[in-house]
């Protein structure tokens, strides 16, 4: 028993290592540039890649070999990351936040083609490290020589950047960066030159976490999206900016993972509760919890605001008789499609309005409410379950059950939504993406009612909306409503009263508005309308799966918001327009269409910094279409 | 009439006693200067005033109501009006908007969903913001405004709810100085006109004495001095505390 | 805007929306496909491969019913929704006759959903979950490949033999591991009731901690390990099992894991005497075999995966089904996928008319080293046919077409 609980332990302090030096390299990042790097598991698969191809190279059997290619790995990735940094980010740092986000999403497509074409598509399982094949004998047990060697690198790499943080002035430079980046500006401190070193340590680090792995883990192309989140939670749990706290956080989750699995199955009142299945999802329930109780980490700080990055708003363009022209304009050019149009590109449309909706969802809490989601995916999917479940376990009919999508998405949001108002900045965003995850493994594990991984097959609209033009006729009525409902609710009293709380939380709390309140049920609707987008789309495919709730759809409302300007309410439905049908059109004619679609939106990302609502805007008000904004 | 009345207020962050035992009280249409060197407890003093902070002990009444651990936002209900020491206004919104964004809340006009904003308790707001000297500006966006400007719209943000008392720490701070006498003559002649108590803290000795009715003096936490202007600068602690902390009277922080 | 301006715009509009419906001549017959291709690229690179072949080696012999046949290729990007939504391109806008493909399970069923309401006919090439021709089987709706159960069930006597007692289970936490234990459950039960299942372990799908794992189960002390576990968390499995003698003096049975794509990256640390399913490309003599993996060696100068032969396979039933019915017809080419028979390079096989399965099988033997490389020993070939449930169990399990 004690055997298996230290072997357990020393498991979990192996499994830590790789994971703070990923968390810490995005840590620093961050802390530095505010910039949620996304590709930062892109870097740490080029990581393992890069030691697969260098061991082989310095040749894997002699101990320099590894550790030389193991090194060289690091450091190629964290050039990589300086070549990032240069060509990319440096050229939007002034945009609006989080629309770097956007370009290192486009980054972790470009990375996933670019390796599949240069390593190919199968697995390659590292070679054993040079001197440390075998293993040595613990309380009876066999424990691998290089998991020893692994729980040293951990707290001496945490050792070194204390040394590199405390004991010298690019530290020092750093560390006043993470309080306050304007103040290294006015120090008179060259900004990019520091930004850029920061990249590279970050990047060398997420390059190191992924070569010391290479004899634990195959290289392999999913590598980016499974590390990037726990190094996410990792970050958030201990702290962001605090190199310690990620360290205390991996071996937080580490522990828990190993424990989960030593427990196995326990019997709790005569039902069986497998912790092993839970190690799905622990990481993002220990989040959860840490953020409720600690908002902002185990070892963190609340951030300082951030000045000079964010570019104010202009005011909102009023919904006056040229607007509701356009959109008029708008519904009569749609409801010409069924006469001209093939049948696909109505399937094609009812996609684009269903992610229409769901986007303006997300921008309504982005925007005017001021609350990034990461896992805003939640409320869509929750639509889709409560919409099919209604269907099929309640048979009500088709009509009714939809009714449940709104419903279920927004009880989501009331109750995930009374936790995440409580927080802000990236650790609300991260919250959200806790919460989405924990439903997420509930639906995904819940068999016997939700149909597990498989999800529900079977959910087709009733016999009047079987035709294809009079479904897109319905779908569009009811996107296309909700949009403008939304649209409305930002102009109304109770959008404003958000956009309050957001521009100054301070003053609106002293003009008696209860800003947590108002984001609460800010929070709600926003849920209920994605649940009523999940619900379309329910019907829209006739099938539904744990991915319609999983992170993957949560970025692509990212996406979608970012691509069309957080600054513009016509920003998401552009975005969700062009991302959709890029999509569509570029995955049909292209085999590396990941990396053609990431590329694309990096040309659209450098080159309309506001999003392509917010370029558009600019250009019609310079040609004189739209009204100049007072200024 | 006696609108507030302060008595045995006293907050101590762990060893610094900020406020000890302050008593005063504010009166209809009275503008009340309180001064003191810096760090002698003034913004604490206004914090546990409207909100922001809880006294340690201490009765503070609005009209005979208490306000003790009363949130901010409630306290504004009852009629306190607010500028801050570094401004905060709704920078997305146009100057007319910002408002009327008070005048929703005061009107209790903020759970619609459907009505337009923008064209509620329009009327109200140009009044109000006629009143501040800024009706011509009402259409730009506050976040581009000049800082004296600025301090004008909260000035008609705080009058939104016809406030019984206005706050104002530092109203004048980050201005020049002939904009700081323009702003505090135009809060007197407001606040006369509408029977309005003010309590201000200012470094400008030329606003304090120019506009304030009455000076209450705080130094380490303490009430040192009270009493019309001319009382005040003739007093010698007070005196004594100006020249002894060698701040100037123009200082500011 | 004036009127004239109004009419100009939707003559615009119109003419846009006919050069995007794309009106073509039919002298092709064209197949919808689609796949994960980006999502499991080492499985499906090679399976596309294979298709192709098999569509080169169609149009070579005179092509069918007098007219090439073209396959036109999606990335469903392994999500339904957007798997539907390929589905009706393909339907709507290439007028494809039928729909072949996919890989992940859920993928597959959200197909034979949209296959049923559309009524298109769909040969499910590789999704393994038992559901899609049983409890959500459709008339709709035929699967090639050997799905969780079969290969599950060509395990099980082997493993009955071994007469061990203490069984560990350890299986990726998602429907395919979690029918594959079940059903290895339940069958090892009915063949030797005194098994104890003294472990069970449920990692994520491709997030093992493989190091933990193993220690977990031999802290159990297991006689033999049930496994379903592949690709990166097989070869995690197996280096962490290895390193630290988890499999030492325990059997392993493992499925799947002898298929090229998950035995082929193990290289030298292949773990021998483990019981497997998979693919012995290098051993099968059969000419049908030989035939197609010169085939295939000459044209792509590679050596074939299971993919490969999952994809040529469903090119294959594509063709005979076409053959057999004569026309493009959906309805009659139903009825002809109903105990449609042809060859395979493993083999007859037929699509059962009870549940649309086919009796595809697949290769039951033990893992060896040859050359540094993990091969199958002493395999063998297991019939689809003899590994499937009682046709009453199969009747109360499906519902009726
Ligand atoms: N939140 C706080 N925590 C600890 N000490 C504080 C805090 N706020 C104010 N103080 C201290 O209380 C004293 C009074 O501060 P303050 O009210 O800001 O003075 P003033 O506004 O008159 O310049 C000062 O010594 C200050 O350092
Ligand atoms: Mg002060």
């Amino acid at each position: 028993m004690l055997a298996n609980i230290v072997i357990q332990f020393m498991n979990g302090l192996a499994g830590a290592s790789s994971l703070f030096l990923v968390a810490a390299g995005l840590s620093i990042i961050f802390g530095v540039s505010r910039i949620v790097n996304f590709a930062h598991g892109s870097l740490y698969m080029l990581g393992v890649y890069l030691a697969y191809m260098l061991v082989e190279f310095f040749g894997r059997s002699s101990i320099f070999g590894f550790w030389g290619g193991v090194l060289m790995a690091a450091l190629c990735v964290g050039l990589i990351g300086v070549v990032i940094e240069i060509v990319v980010l440096r050229r939007i740092y002034r945009a609006p936040e989080l629309f770097q986000l956007l370009a290192t999403f486009a980054l972790v497509l470009v990375i996933k083609d670019a390796a599949l074409y240069i390593w190919g598509a199968e697995d390659l399982v590292g070679p054993r490290a040079a001197g440390l094949r075998g293993a040595v004998e613990i309380l009876g047990k066999r424990f691998p020589q290089y998991d020893l060697a692994l729980i040293a690198i951990g707290p001496v790499v945490l050792g070194l950047l204390w040394l590199l943080m405390n004991r010298t002035r690019w530290g020092t430079l750093v560390r006043a960066a993470t309080q306050d980046r304007e103040m290294v500006g006015a120090l008179g401190v060259n900004q990019s030159g520091l930004f850029t070193g920061v990249f590279f340590l970050g990047a060398f680090l997420a390059g190191l976490g992924g070569a010391v792995q290479l004899p634990r883990e195959p290289a392999q192309l999913a590598l980016d999206i499974t590390v990037i989140s726990d190094a996410f939670v990792v970050v958030v749990v201990g702290g962001m900016g605090s190199i310690g706290g990620a360290f205390l956080a991996a071996l937080l989750i580490a522990q828990a993972k190993a424990f989960c699995i030593g427990i196995g199955d326990v019997s709790i009142f005569g039902t069986v509760f497998s912790f092993s299945k839970f190690t799905l999802v622990v990481e993002f329930v220990i989040m959860a919890v840490v953020l409720v109780v600690r908002p902002w980490g185990l070892l963190g700080k609340q951030q300082g605001t951030q000045r000079g990055t964010f570019m104010v708003e202009p005011p909102l363009y009023p919904l006056n008789r040229n607007f509701w022209l356009a959109v008029l304009a708008v519904v009569v050019l749609l409801g010409l499609v069924p006469f001209g149009g093939d049948g696909y590109l109505l399937v094609l449309l009812i996609d684009i309005a269903v992610f229409a909706l769901f986007a303006v969802t997300l921008h309504f809490l982005m925007g005017p409410s001021g609350m990034v989601s990461f896992g805003h995916a939640a409320y869509f999917g929750l639509g889709c379950y409560g919409a099919a479940l209604a269907l099929l376990k309640l048979k009500l009919p088709m009509e009714l059950a939809l009714f449940a999508a709104p419903l279920a998405g927004g009880l989501g949001a009331l109750v995930f939504g009374w936790f995440c108002v409580r927080l802000s900045g990236v650790y609300l965003a991260m919250l959200t993406l806790a919460f989405a995850q924990i439903a997420w493994s509930v639906i995904y594990q819940w068999d016997a009612f939700t149909g597990g991984s498989n999800g529900l097959v079977g959910l087709w609209p009733s016999e009047w909306l079987k035709d294809r033009t009079v479904f897109y006729a319905f779908a569009l009525l009811l996107c296309i409503g909700g949009i403008l409902f939304l649209w409305r609710v930002v102009h109304a009293p109770f959008g404003y009263a958000l956009r309050a709380g957001r521009d100054s939380a301070l003053r609106a709390d002293a003009i008696g508005i209860n800003v947590r309140r108002f984001q609460w049920f800010g929070f709600t609707l926003a849920g209920t309308f994605a649940g009523l987008a999940g619900g379309l789309f329910a019907f829209s495919k006739g099938s539904i799966s744990p991915e319609t709730l999983a992170v993957p759809r949560s970025v692509d409302g990212l996406v979608m918001v970012l691509l069309g300007g957080v600054q513009t309410l016509t920003g998401p439905v552009a975005g969700a327009a062009v991302f959709t049908w890029l999509q569509d059109s570029i995955a049909r004619n292209t085999e590396y269409w990941r990396a053609i679609l990431g590329l694309t939106i990096l040309v659209i990302v450098l080159a309309f910094p506001q999003g392509i609502a917010g370029f558009t805007k600019q250009v019609a008000t310079r040609i004189g279409v739209m009204r100049r904004e007072a200024a | 009439m006696t609108v507030l009345s302060v008595s045995n207020l006293s907050k101590a962050f762990g060893g610094v006693k900020a406020v000890q035992d302050v008593a005063f009280s504010v009166a209809a249409g009275e503008l009340l200067a309180l001064i003191g060197p810096n760090g002698a407890g003034k913004s604490t003093c206004f914090n546990m005033l409207n909100g922001q902070l809880r006294p340690d002990s201490g009765i503070v009444n609005l009209l005979g109501r208490s306000l003790v651990g009363m949130k901010p936002r409630d306290i504004w209900r009852l009629g306190v009006g607010r500028t801050f020491q570094i401004t905060a206004t709704f920078n997305s919104m146009t100057v007319r908007e910002n408002i009327q964004m008070a005048l929703l809340s005061h009107h209790n006009a903020l759970l619609s969903l459907w009505k337009s904003a923008n064209e509620m308790y329009l009327d109200e707001a140009m009044v109000l913001l006629d009143r501040v000297g800024m009706a011509d500006q009402s259409e730009r966006p506050c976040g581009i405004l000049a800082y004296g400007d600025i301090k004008r719209v909260e000035l008609a943000i705080a009058l939104a709810n016809q406030p019984k008392l206005l706050l104002m720490d530092e109203p004048t701070a980050g201005m020049a100085p002939n904009e700081r006498v323009n702003l505090m003559a135009l809060t007197a002649r407001l606040a006369r006109q509408d029977n309005i108590a003010v309590l201000f803290t200012e470094h400008d000795m030329d606003v304090v004495f120019a506009q304030a009715d009455r000076i209450i003096v705080l130094n380490r936490g303490r009430l040192i001095a009270e009493g019309s202007p001319m009382e005040v600068r003739a007093n010698p602690e007070v005196q004594a505390v100006y020249l002894g902390s060698g701040v100037t009277y123009a200082g500011g922080h | 805007m004036d009127r004239r301006s109004w009419l100009k715009l939707s003559a615009a509009f119109g003419a846009a929306m006919f050069a995007m419906s794309g009106a073509q001549a039919q002298d092709t017959i064209k197949i919808g496909e689609m796949n994960s291709y980006k999502n499991f690229a080492a499985f499906l690179e090679p399976y596309k491969k294979g298709w192709e072949l098999a569509v080169e080696q169609v149009n070579a012999s005179g092509g069918l019913l007098g007219k090439k046949l073209e396959i036109v290729s999606r990335d469903d990007n392994g999500n339904p929704g957007d798997a539907v939504r390929m589905a009706e391109e393909l339907v709507t806008r290439e007028k494809v006759s039928f729909l072949i493909g996919t890989f992940p399970s859920h993928v597959g069923l959200a197909v034979a959903s949209f296959a049923k309401e559309k009524k298109v006919l769909f040969i499910a090439a590789e999704p393994l979950t038992d559901k899609i021709v049983w409890d959500q089987g459709n008339k709709y709706t035929y699967r090639l490949r050997a799905s969780t159960y079969m290969q599950t069930a060509m395990l099980v006597p082997e493993a009955a033999k071994l007469k061990k007692k203490r069984w560990a289970i350890v299986y990726p936490n998602y429907e395919y591991g979690q029918s594959a234990t079940a059903a290895f459950k339940q069958l090892m039960k009915q063949a030797q009731p005194d098994v104890e299942f003294v472990i069970e372990q449920a990692p994520p799908l491709g997030k093992i901690e493989a190091g933990a794992v193993a220690d977990a189960i031999a802290a159990a002390k297991p006689d033999a390990i049930f496994s379903s576990l592949f690709g990166p968390d097989l070869a995690k499995f197996v280096r962490e099992g290895q390193t630290r003698d988890l499999f030492k003096g325990v059997q392993v049975f493992n499925l799947l894991a002898g298929e090229p794509e998950y035995l082929d990256p193990l290289k030298d640390e292949a773990p021998t005497g483990w019981w497997v399913t998979g693919y012995p490309w290098y051993a099968i003599n059969t000419p049908e075999h030989k035939a197609f993996a010169d085939a295939y060696q000459k044209r792509f100068k590679d050596y074939p995966r299971l993919g490969s032969i999952v994809g040529y396979a469903t090119v294959q039933s594509a063709a005979a089904v076409i053959k057999k019915a004569g026309t493009l017809d959906t309805e009659k080419l139903v009825a002809a996928m109903k105990g449609l028979t042809h060859s395979t390079p493993l083999g007859n096989i037929t699509y059962r008319p009870q549940d649309n399965q086919s009796t595809m099988g697949a290769y039951v033997g033990k893992i060896g080293l040859k050359d540094g490389k993990g091969v199958m020993t002493d395999w063998y070939y297991a019939d689809g046919a003899k590994f499937l449930p009682s046709d009453a169990d199969v009747a109360k399990m499906r519902p009726a077409d």
